[in-house]
């Protein structure tokens, strides 16, 4: 369920890194948690984002939910397809409903994530 | 009872507060009266008000008929005894009100979405500003000093906390309209939104699209406000601007010593996800019947608490109601007769009259009183039982001799002759 290379956090957010970029979504048990995805905000490229801090929001039929940033880093691709095809996110949380890229200013932070196997104990089994 | 609670006596109950800020003696209440006392004590109040007075005061509230239609409808217990509703399914009747007043809003504004109503016109500017500075990502804004000078001053309350820098840009002291000069001097690239208001203060029709293309090409949004929602009956809806907020008391709401009013915010489509409120949008039933249900609610306060689009603002129901049943029994020609009337009473009079401004107006405008002091004019005016303009001065200290008169279809002839008489009539005394 959960990719191996990837790196999760307990507020439900991935990070999937190469060298120093870093792509970042939101998990399979996040989407299923929200329902329906109807709307996906997000910043701009450029924007500077802070570990721990907002990115953006995912709006589903039922709530309107923050995503925090697991790193810190500089958004350098924004996924724009989400716009006009929200339904990514339910379809493909971990491929194609990707949210942002961004070049990581402390690549060090990834280590203090949780792995594919710490991240499946602890949202239990699905 | 006290017993039950632990204490000997009702003092035990006030035990812990100091000696020196208890009251001891009675509170002088006077004894109570029968409902006929209280009748005749109320009409004797009202007897007070200058309700047979011929007024030519507007300046945010404007003084209009209010058809008979409106409270037979607002008065009905379904409208008139129901909170706004958070079982919304369940309401299908007061839904169907608000998505009409929603859609008459978007006719009227010739905007694409508009929200279920605001508290008033004053409260809804700084609303859409904090939207635009949500929309655009900066933080400023910037606003004529033609807005209504208490509207700035709510803006200012609002951002005072906000840290959204508030800046003004002035007027053409000739014509009376916006300083396009000066608002292309004061708008940079951090600006969110230019904030104007057409008619402005001063009656004035603004050119909204000239306003609206410096805005753009700085990046910011133009947000117009409106205070004189009869004006929309004729003048071309504000198309080019991005945000549309103002006040409906002109539609049937009573000036009531100033409130509650009904404000409204409109926008294009693509903003609808930060604009402030609540939204009633159309569906279907599970037997596919039209039906209406709340929309977009997942942005709320009582969703979303502290991370709403706003926790100051409310859907406010039933005076909203007041002026859907009013643009209802006015249609789209009832409202443009009644501002062409509007338009013809403002001309007649203004054209007796030593005008300050050399800008078109609706039916506000601004006179000259050469030298004269408004408040005496409008003393002279009372005793004819007319109440006169509002004199400038307060909120323009360099329009000291000058005051803003109203007219409206309420307006007769004869009062219009009187007005024109007691201003003409001081100024020739005056030489």
């Amino acid at each position: 369920m959960y990719p191996a290379n990837f790196r999760y956090t307990k507020e439900h957010e991935w990070v999937r890194a190469e060298n120093d970029i870093a792509a970042i979504g939101i998990t399979f048990h996040a989407q299923k948690e929200l329902g329906d995805i109807v709307y996906v905000d997000l910043p701009k490229p450029g924007a500077s984002l802070e570990k721990g801090k907002a990115l953006g929001s995912v709006e589903s039929v039922k709530a309107v939910s923050d995503v925090y940033a697991p790193v810190s880093g500089e958004v350098v691709e924004v996924n724009d397809a989400l716009t006009t095809t929200p339904e990514k996110l339910n379809e493909d949380p971990h491929g194609e409903g990707w949210l942002v890229k961004i070049k990581l200013s402390a690549p060090d932070e990834i280590k203090q994530l949780l792995s594919a196997e710490d991240y499946q104990s602890y949202v239990g089994a699905e | 009872m006290l017993s039950a609670i632990g204490v000997n006596s009702l003092e035990d109950l006030f035990a812990h507060l100091p000696e020196e800020v208890r009251l001891r003696r009675s509170l002088e209440i006077e004894p109570g009266k029968s409902e006929y006392e209280i009748i005749e004590y109320f009409r004797a109040r009202g007897a007070e008000n200058a309700s047979d007075y011929a007024s030519f005061l507007g300046a945010g509230v404007y003084h209009h008929y209010r058809p008979v239609l409106v409270d037979t409808v607002v008065s009905r217990g379904e409208f008139l005894t129901s909170y706004t509703p958070y079982q919304a399914e369940i309401s299908q009747g007061t839904l169907t009100t608000i998505f009409e007043f929603q859609t008459m809003i978007c006719q009227l504004t010739g905007m694409e979405v508009a929200n279920a109503s605001m508290y008033d016109g004053s409260s809804a500017v700084p609303e859409a500003a904090m939207m635009a500075v949500r929309l655009t990502g900066r933080d400023r804004v910037l606003v004529s000093r033609t807005v209504h000078p208490e509207y700035r001053e709510v803006l200012r309350t609002y951002a005072l906390h906000q840290g959204m820098p508030v800046a003004e840009f002035g007027y053409d002291r000739e014509s009376g309209a916006l300083d396009f000069d000066d608002l292309e001097r004061s708008l940079d690239g951090d600006t969110a939104a230019v904030i104007i208001q057409s008619p402005n203060f001063f009656g004035i029709v603004e050119e909204t699209r000239r306003a609206a293309e410096i805005a753009h090409s700085k990046g910011a949004l133009l947000i117009f406000i409106f205070t004189e929602a009869v004006s929309l009956g004729l003048l071309k809806p504000p198309r080019d601007a991005d945000i549309v907020a103002g006040e409906l008391q002109s539609f049937a709401i009573p000036p009531s010593y100033g409130g509650p009013f009904a404000g409204i915010i409109a926008t294009k489509e693509k903003n609808i996800r930060q604009m402030p409120g609540r939204i009633v949008g159309e569906t279907k039933d599970t037997h596919g019947n039209r039906a209406f249900c709340l929309t977009l609610a997942t942005r709320e306060q009582h969703i979303r608490r502290e991370k709403a689009t706003s926790n100051i603002c409310t859907n406010q129901a039933l005076i909203a109601l007041m002026a859907t049943v009013f643009m209802t029994v006015y249609g789209k020609e009832g409202l443009r007769e009644l501002a062409e009337q509007n338009l013809a009473k403002a001309y007649y009079l203004a054209r007796q009259l030593p005008m300050r401004f050399s800008a078109p107006f609706f039916n506000e405008f601004v006179v000259s009183t050469n030298g004269r002091s408004p408040d005496e004019i409008n003393q002279a005016l009372l005793e004819k039982k007319i109440i006169g303009g509002l004199p400038l001065k307060r909120f323009y200290p360099e329009l000291e001799d000058a005051m803003l008169l109203c007219a409206t279809e309420m307006n007769r002839r004869e009062d219009m002759d009187t007005v024109a008489n007691v201003l003409v009539a001081q100024e020739a005394y005056a030489k």
